[in-house]
């Protein structure tokens, strides 16, 4: 069967089942990279999208559950050549070694500015608690994600 | 050019780009003067750079991109010596079918092996292209300048190198005789140039093997053993056969995988497979008695340092045993491999740290030859070592082979990888040392450990899991473990300290209940834990200030010179008391005992009702020879620090005599993003000494410091890890 999901503001239909966990349809459907899968069970943060601004876990959400939902992906926010300020601001700390963890980062970073503009560190930490990063990144992942909160409050 | 994104058009790449297999020749270097780096196995220059018509260099390292930034930091040595912009330089990277052969990307050795290589060919291509550049600029090569690719002479005569692409033959061997450019001359080498592969990573491009998906693409999944050992009984596959979208099971022996078309259809049949009746493999030991076992076990034993010159009468005498557990590579992306099989021929796309030893375990496992087996390096999740990478690739040929044709992706489960990725091994660690005098006059040290080197390429059988599980098996490689210096489970058991009297012993431990292999740095994690734990129980014996004492017993001024950093920059005060709470250590280590310098401080904060240990601030200070990339160094020496910080108080792989119990991070907790402790890094760079490798340095410092803090804040040692809140409250009482 088919199911309609907007995503990144285009209404696609996708030939999966309901109980499809919307990160499989995301990646292999709608060929969009960012989300990862990590876990499966909604512990890592790997695969976080927005759904009608909130962060959530694609991996355990099924896609029958948002016919009516804004889904907003990694490649939503920005591209190369129109990045959006925390993609910029990832960049400009080099907070990435292997990256795997780093849409995970930017979506919950993102829902995280758009309820709290200007975050101190320690809530940027909290927001990101159930992100895991395995390289060691997540000092420059905070300072990104300020450094972004600073350039939007800018604009 | 972006390098990497050039190199990541899949769709160009699967046409089947299948060149002569000619790089790989081992025996090239037989019988001819040695050269430095990965330059002595694979000596031809073409094999290291071609120089384009459009002005532009492809570079190819056997190294691979593992989330360290190599690429860009090999791309920088090359682009200095060519004297081209990094704009120009192309980079491919671990591809059996056109890189060089360097084994395996691993120990902190590619700015050492491959950069040495890149650098000594690139000057010698740079000085080949003024040899021809002359003649045409009516000027001697002595007389020619060079820059952004272009050859100049004082008479004005300019060439550029795209109008000498078409002259220039490189299929010739390299001398290492061109000198390369003082370091006082360079612009790109020293330079923080950003990575880059970060744009694609934060923006969804496809960097990933898992992001790939080539046209006609189907889904696997294996289906693994409940535990080590098991087998399969029986197998009724009616009900996954009847799934939806399912398009083949292929069992082979107590190998098991499924195909479906979409991937929730594919992870839905494993489940369902999964209900097999197996038949239950041998009992693992029991956890509590874990380290006593290791040691009952069979051990080749070599006493690595022995130095004895007589321990004055009257010395005191401490003795300490620690001991590290199991610890997980744990990546956030499970392993995943993409294979396609066509006329017989398969091509594997893995984030293996070695393509070209993972072909020649295909190879046995696979039963076909080395020229009929392609594997090409594509990015994946960090490995940190040797995780389930190599294993993916031969379950996804294994599952491809049955669907000719069609390219298959396998992306591992989270359970798949913690349940059978082969472990950083248990270690047990027994110290005895004297001091006397203010000095340390004795010190003997054993250390047990399991292998750390069971990777792919082994002498006999096959290190990739699956082939243990086929109907015809392959038994596992015989353990096997680095000699010195550089070590395995012995890995930086010598200290660099001087002592007068000094003897080392490893026991290195055959049997492995638990599958083990490389996990970021060997040994060393654990034996700079207890021999820099060991260091400030004996200064304590003294009445000396760690920081002193150390420098006491070093003659190394570039080992000093890292410790005296990272005190001054955490603001050192010999005399600064511990108040039960807070408290603060130094660990040191010159990595390998031939690698990098690195001086680490901690401070930590005990909350002794719950017993959780936080790590508040680091200070680092690094000596690594020759700084490539300072940021990508900065970042690898910070990202060891908290990943070894994460290691030190939370990692412990859980089992139980029926198998392991760690199969998702329920069960294998890590560093959350609250409790990683802000982190200062300083860079000694010597320009003029040869770059050393960095990944893996400060991992060995940061543990050390964190419990010599501990002891610090607490006056109670821990000697067991991990530093969890129990055996936190245990040691505080």
């Amino acid at each position: 069967m088919a199911v309609s999901l907007k995503v990144n503001g285009a209404v696609r239909s996708v030939p999966a089942e309901p109980d499809t966990p919307l990160l499989y349809v995301l990646r292999n459907d709608l060929e969009l990279n960012g989300a990862k899968f990590g876990c499966g069970a909604a512990q890592c943060g790997a695969c976080t999208v927005l759904v009608d601004g909130q962060a959530v876990r694609s991996c355990v959400t099924p896609i029958g559950a948002l016919a009516k939902a804004e889904i907003v992906t990694l490649e939503g926010l920005g591209t190369l050549d129109s990045l959006h300020p925390l993609q910029r601001a990832f960049i400009d700390e080099q907070a990435a070694q292997c990256g795997y963890c780093i849409n995970g980062m930017i979506m919950s970073a993102k829902a995280l500015l758009d309820r709290n503009p200007r975050p101190s560190e320690s809530d940027v930490r909290d927001a990101l608690t159930a992100n895991f990063c395995r390289c060691g990144t997540h000092n420059r992942i905070v300072r990104a994600v300020l450094r972004a909160a600073r350039e939007m409050g800018r604009t | 050019m972006n390098a990497v994104f050039s190199r990541r058009d899949f769709a160009k790449g699967f046409g089947g780009l299948v060149l002569a297999f000619t790089l790989d020749l081992p025996a090239l270097a037989q019988d001819k003067p040695k050269l430095p780096g990965s330059l002595d196995n694979n000596r031809m220059l073409d094999a290291w750079i071609r120089i384009n018509a459009d002005g532009t260099a492809t570079v190819f390292t056997g190294k691979v991109e593992l989330g360290q930034g190599i690429l860009t930091a090999l791309a920088q040595i090359a682009a200095e010596e060519l004297a081209l912009p990094l704009s120009r330089i192309a980079m491919i990277s671990g591809d059996t079918g056109r890189t060089p052969n360097e084994g395996v990307t691993s120990g902190s050795q590619s700015i050492e092996n491959s950069g040495t290589a890149l650098r000594l060919a690139a000057a010698e291509v740079r000085m080949i292209l003024l040899e021809i550049a002359a003649p045409r600029l009516a000027a001697s090569a002595e007389q020619l300048t060079v820059g952004d690719g272009v050859v100049s002479a004082p008479n004005g005569n300019k060439v550029t190198y795209g109008d000498l692409a078409s002259t220039i033959d490189l299929r010739r061997e390299a001398t290492a005789k061109a000198k390369p450019n003082p370091p006082g001359t360079h612009r790109i080498v020293g330079q923080s140039i950003a990575r880059f592969d970060i744009p694609g990573k934060v923006t969804g491009k496809a960097m990933y093997v898992q992001d790939m998906r080539p046209p006609g693409m189907v889904h696997g999944r294996v289906v693994r053993p409940p535990h080590y050992g098991a087998t399969l009984a029986s197998l009724d596959d009616a009900k996954a056969r009847a799934l939806a979208g399912v398009i083949a099971i292929v069992r082979d022996g107590s190998f098991l995988g499924v195909i479906a078309e979409r991937e929730e259809q594919a992870v839905r049949a494993r489940e369902v497979l999964a209900q097999a009746t197996w038949k239950d493999g041998p009992q693992l030991p029991d956890p509590a008695r874990l380290f006593a076992h290791l040691k009952s076990l069979p051990t080749k034993t070599s006493v690595i340092s022995d130095k004895q010159s007589g321990v004055p009468a009257g010395a005191r005498v401490l003795e300490a045993t620690y001991t590290k557990p199991y610890m997980a590579h744990a990546s956030v992306g499970p392993s995943c491999a993409l294979a396609l099989w066509q006329d017989g021929k398969v091509t594997v796309w893995t984030h293996s740290q070695g393509v070209f030893p993972l072909r020649a375990e295909l190879v046995k496992a696979l039963k076909v030859p080395a020229a009929s087996i392609r594997c090409i390096h594509v990015e994946g999740s960090g490995c940190y070592g040797h995780n389930g990478a190599d294993d993916v690739a031969l379950d996804a040929a294994l599952l491809a082979r049955a669907v000719p044709g069609k390219p298959v992706r396998l992306q591992w489960m989270r359970d798949d990888e913690f349940a059978w990725e082969p472990f950083g091994p248990a270690m047990s660690m027994q110290a005895k040392g004297a001091v006397a005098g203010g000095r340390i006059v004795d010190w003997q040290y054993e250390v047990w450990s399991n292998s750390h080197s069971t990777r792919p390429m082994s002498t006999s059988g096959a290190n990739v899991l699956a082939a243990w599980h086929l109907a015809e098996p392959q038994p596992m490689g015989p353990p096997t473990t680095p000699p010195q210096p550089a070590g395995g489970g012995d890995r930086n058991a010598i200290p660099l300290y001087d002592f007068p009297n000094q003897r080392v012993v490893h026991h290195f431990v055959q049997d492995m209940p638990l599958r083990v292999s490389a996990l970021r740095t060997l040994g060393a994690y654990a034996n700079v834990f207890a021999s820099e734990s060991f260091m400030d129980e004996l200064a304590a014996a003294a009445g000396a200030d760690p920081v002193a004492f150390r420098l006491a017993h070093l003659t190394d001024p570039r080992a000093k010179a890292v410790i005296e950093k990272a005190a001054e920059m955490a603001g050192w005060k010999p005399d600064q008391k511990g108040d039960g709470i807070r408290g603060r250590g130094i660990g040191f280590s010159k990595y390998k005992n031939l690698a990098c310098y690195v001086a680490v401080v901690a401070e930590v904060e005990v909350d002794r009702a719950s017993g959780r240990v936080r790590v508040t601030r680091s200070f680092a200070a690094t000596d690594a020879g020759l700084v490539i990339n300072p940021d990508g160094l900065i970042n690898q020496i910070e990202g060891g620090i908290i990943q070894g910080t994460s290691w030190t108080l939370h990692e412990e792989v859980q089992f139980a005599s029926t198998g392991i119990l760690s199969r998702d991070w329920s069960n294998y907790p890590i560093l959350t993003m609250p409790e990683v402790p802000h982190v200062t890094v300083a860079l000694i760079n010597r320009p003029s000494e040869r770059s050393l490798g960095a990944g893996e340095g400060s991992q060995g410092p940061i543990v050390a410091a964190i419990a010599n803090a501990f002891a610090h804040a607490t006056g109670k040692r821990i000697r067991e890890l991990p530093f969890h809140p129990a055996r936190v409250k245990a040691v505080l009482g």
